[in-house]
């Protein structure tokens, strides 16, 4: 009996250090050395310091401005909302929403009132932006819930989903065509070269990068 | 629905059917110490592993000398990781995302330590927010292979026991731990991280990421080494996270060809175990009358998942959405899902990792709409048998085989027997108590937790209201920890904590002990039981067929068996099932 708790001990201790270790020490070695920057994140870059990440969705919000001139701030913080010169991501569970150090779920349930109010939000929050100051949509076939696209009243799994729906974006299109002054086509052909395709053509959903799009967008003027 | 997600799915099962054979061949040849491809690879490494560990890999066990080296190789398991997540303070690694990371306490600790061990990966814990880079690496990611390859010897040993018609042998435990460790986990987990990494998976040791972001807010982005412990999470039916989301984190699942390949890997051993099966006991019509029944429940769930998802959600349409299919968006159920999966993968996922023991997940079970999530609650149902557990799935099901054989022969009259031996009394009881322990636990941990305020503390009311959601909600942790699954309706809590980092963390004692507990229980007892089968099959005499003799390598058999699966499930779980998933699949009502 002794002998087997030895080796139990042993083959634990061995295990661990080769697959503790040994193992993913490997792994990091081998993919640092090929595929350096998806190893480190897919990181961008602009103006020398790092922007965000290419997988990783982020905040494009402005801060709120007081009737007195200055930004608003809520309990020492300041008070933000969507910047309606970039796209949008998907609403958020994170707490801040986008939060790349702490993901987690909504877990909004099917059957929950708490979840149709949250949804019902989404969509008012979704189509406020999408109106112009004279009331108008900027796009005009979008003006009530039954025409935003699911992902955009729906809270995203991972609360950093990088990605909206083709949909979704050529809606908000119209809105930054609008107040960046642009060509609808210039915005449209710019999120047709951010849309990812299906990964080998049929796996997975198209998405488009709203990062990499926002950035684009910046560049363009 | 879509055409592309059906071509998605229907190619998984091409796949799956395809590359079963070729596994569980392979499998077959390592547990029967053949020479295999990656024998000159890996031939020095395994006899040095002997050497160190002190074993001789040619002393053969019975199945108790069998279960007493799984105890105690689990038992050292689990101090070690114990210890190793008790000691977070003092590792290296440490402090990478501008806060220290202290150890949990005691009672998640026993938790996340007793879910590891028995590949359940329950996550109580956030991994990001809690656990170091040594923690996950030399801690879990060891578990991930520790566990998986217990799980695969002790049906190896099973296979042995009905294969073995002089010897009361099961093999050697530390030589098939080995081997499956050497020759099938880790080449593939190794090449398999690779893959990841090169779709966009991390892997890296670096400190998190601080990016200023376009509108000049801060965003802090969690690194780590994620890939490799991805791979193996998969491969092994683990399912633990890196990440607090699991397999919806863009980094450990960045793309619609990673879900794929993840899912893949999650079916290859246990669906190759079944040719395993058929090869060692000299019968490939047995194996896949085994998998074909399997197949058959696999593709009923995933239909069902993908419609119920497509359809959305009662709170969606009182919301005003119209979630049919329109141009450039998926439509459906996208709440908690990521867009880069849609509907059709988030329904695959969901059912490939509960048919297993993996349990990660790449969308939130808990916004799954009332259909679409009772399915896993069915999965979970059946024991995990439809493909099930890298080796705990063939383990059970071979249960349900002989208990399929023993009602068959009842029906016939003849005494019962498989493979030509005969099941007398004592295989029937051993039988019998190991179906049952698994959802007996789940039936009993429940109702502690549902009956008791202790347990009900961890109901997530602000998400769930009053409904049936909270009931199910509970009903899924139980059943999700008895059969080592580890998915969740993620609202049930038993670790309250802040997002900077885990100071002033907390546990919900009751849920992390209880979960803890049914994880070890349910886990131990039926491997105990599959052993003892095993002993008690191994050296019996093997009658010649016969003319009466009941042939269960046809579709009579396959059917039959389904029947017993769906039969012994829906007997046990349909009254829980009743008040949980039932409901909330037929109603259109909202719950405040």
């Amino acid at each position: 009996m002794r002998r087997e708790v030895l080796i139990s001990i042993r083959a634990m201790v061995l295990l661990t250090i080769v697959f503790g270790l040994g193992y993913p020490f490997l792994v990091t070695g081998v993919s640092q050395a090929v595929f350096p920057g998806k190893a480190d994140g897919s990181l961008i870059d602009r103006d020398g310091a790092v922007v965000g990440s290419a997988l990783i969705g982020q905040q494009f919000y402005e801060p709120v401005i007081g009737k007195n001139g200055k930004p608003e701030t809520s309990k020492g913080v300041a008070v933000t909302q969507p910047d309606p010169r970039y796209f949008q991501t998907r609403p958020s569970g994170t707490v801040p929403a986008d939060n790349a150090a702490g993901s987690s779920f909504a877990n909004y349930g099917p059957n929950s009132v708490i979840t149709k109010d949250a949804i019902q939000s989404n969509i008012a929050t979704y189509l406020a932006l999408n109106t112009a100051p004279d009331k108008h949509p900027y796009d005009p076939a979008v003006t009530h819930a039954a025409q935003v696209p699911v992902d955009a009243a729906d809270t995203s799994a991972s609360g950093i989903d990088p990605d909206i729906s083709v949909a979704n974006a050529k809606i908000q299109a119209y809105r930054i065509a609008a107040v960046r002054h642009l060509p609808l086509a210039t915005v449209d052909a710019l999120i047709a070269r951010h849309t990812t395709a299906r990964s080998l053509g049929f796996l997975g959903e198209p998405g488009v990068d709203v990062l990499e799009l926002n950035l684009a967008l910046d560049g363009s003027k | 629905m879509t055409v592309n997600g059906w071509l998605q799915i229907l190619l998984f099962c091409a796949l799956l059917i395809g590359l079963a054979p070729l596994t569980g061949g392979y499998m077959a040849k390592v547990y029967t110490g053949q020479r295999v491809f990656l024998t000159p690879l890996m031939g020095v490494p395994e006899r040095f592993f002997y050497r160190l560990m002190g074993v001789d890999p040619n002393r053969e066990q019975d199945w108790k000398s069998y279960a007493r080296s799984v105890i105690l190789f689990s038992l050292a398991g689990w101090l070690l990781l114990y210890v190793i997540l008790r000691t977070q303070s003092i590792q290296p690694w440490n402090n990478y995302g501008g806060v220290a990371f202290h150890a949990a306490p005691w009672n998640v600790t026993f938790n996340t330590t007793s879910s590891f061990l028995t590949n359940t990966n329950w996550q109580f814990y956030g991994g990001e927010t809690t656990l170091t880079y040594f923690s996950q690496m030399v801690g879990l990611t060891v578990q991930n292979f520790a566990s998986a390859a217990v799980g695969i010897v002790v049906a190896i040993a099973l296979i042995r026991g009905i294969a073995n018609r002089t010897s009361k042998s099961l093999g050697n435990f530390y030589s098939d731990i080995v081997r499956t460790i050497l020759y099938v986990l880790a080449p593939i987990a190794f090449i398999s991280a690779l893959v990841l990494v090169s779709q966009g998976s991390i892997q890296n040791l670096s400190h998190y990421v601080s990016a200023h972001g376009i509108s000049g807010i801060a965003q802090t982005i969690a690194m780590g080494p994620v890939a490799s412990q991805e791979a193996i999470k998969m491969l092994g039916t683990n399912g633990g996270g890196f990440f607090n989301v699991n397999s919806a984190h863009p980094f450990e699942n960045p793309n619609g060809f990673t879900n794929f390949y993840e899912l893949l890997l999650v079916l290859l051993i246990p669906a190759g175990l079944v040719f395993t099966y058929g090869k060692m006991v000299g019968s490939r019509r047995q194996a896949i009358a085994v998998f074909a029944a399997m197949f058959v429940m696999f593709f009923g769930a995933v239909t069902v998942a993908y419609a119920a998802e497509a359809h959305g959600s009662p709170a969606q349409h009182a919301a005003g959405l119209h979630t049919q299919v329109i141009a450039n968006s998926t439509g459906g159920n996208m709440e908690g899902k990521e867009q880069r999966f849609g509907v059709a993968d988030s329904a695959l996922f969901d059912v490939v990792t509960t048919v297993t023991s993996c349990g990660a997940v790449n969308s939130s079970l808990e916004s799954f709409t009332g259909l679409g999530g009772a399915v896993p609650f069915a999965n979970l149902s059946a024991s995990e048998v439809i493909f099930g557990g890298v080796g705990t799935g063939l383990y059970s099901i071979l249960l349900y085989v002989v208990l399929a054989v023993f009602l068959g022969g009842l029906m016939v009259g003849r005494t019962p027997e498989y493979l030509g031996k005969k099941i007398e009394a004592r295989e029937i009881k051993l039988v019998a108590l190991g179906l049952l322990i698994t959802p007996l636990t789940a039936l009993f941990s429940t109702a502690l937790g549902t009956a008791s305020a202790a347990g009900r503390a961890s109901i997530d009311t602000a998400v769930t209201g009053s409904g049936p959601q909270g009931f199910s909600e509970t009903f899924y942790a139980y059943l999700s920890q008895a059969n080592n699954n580890g998915s969740a309706f993620a609202g049930y809590t038993g670790f309250i904590q802040p997002n900077a980092g885990n100071a002033g963390s907390h546990g919900v004692t009751f849920a992390d002990l209880l979960g803890g507990l049914t994880a070890l229980f349910a886990r131990y007892a039926p491997i105990l039981f599959a052993l003892a089968v095993a002993g008690a099959l191994a050296g019996k005499r093997v009658s010649p067929v016969g003319l009466g003799t009941m042939r269960t390598d046809n579709a009579t058999f396959v059917v039959l068996l389904i029947g017993v699966i769906i039969l012994v499930g829906a007997l046990t779980f349909f009254p829980a099932l009743l008040l949980g998933p039932i409901v909330q699949a037929l109603t259109g009502h909202l719950y405040g």
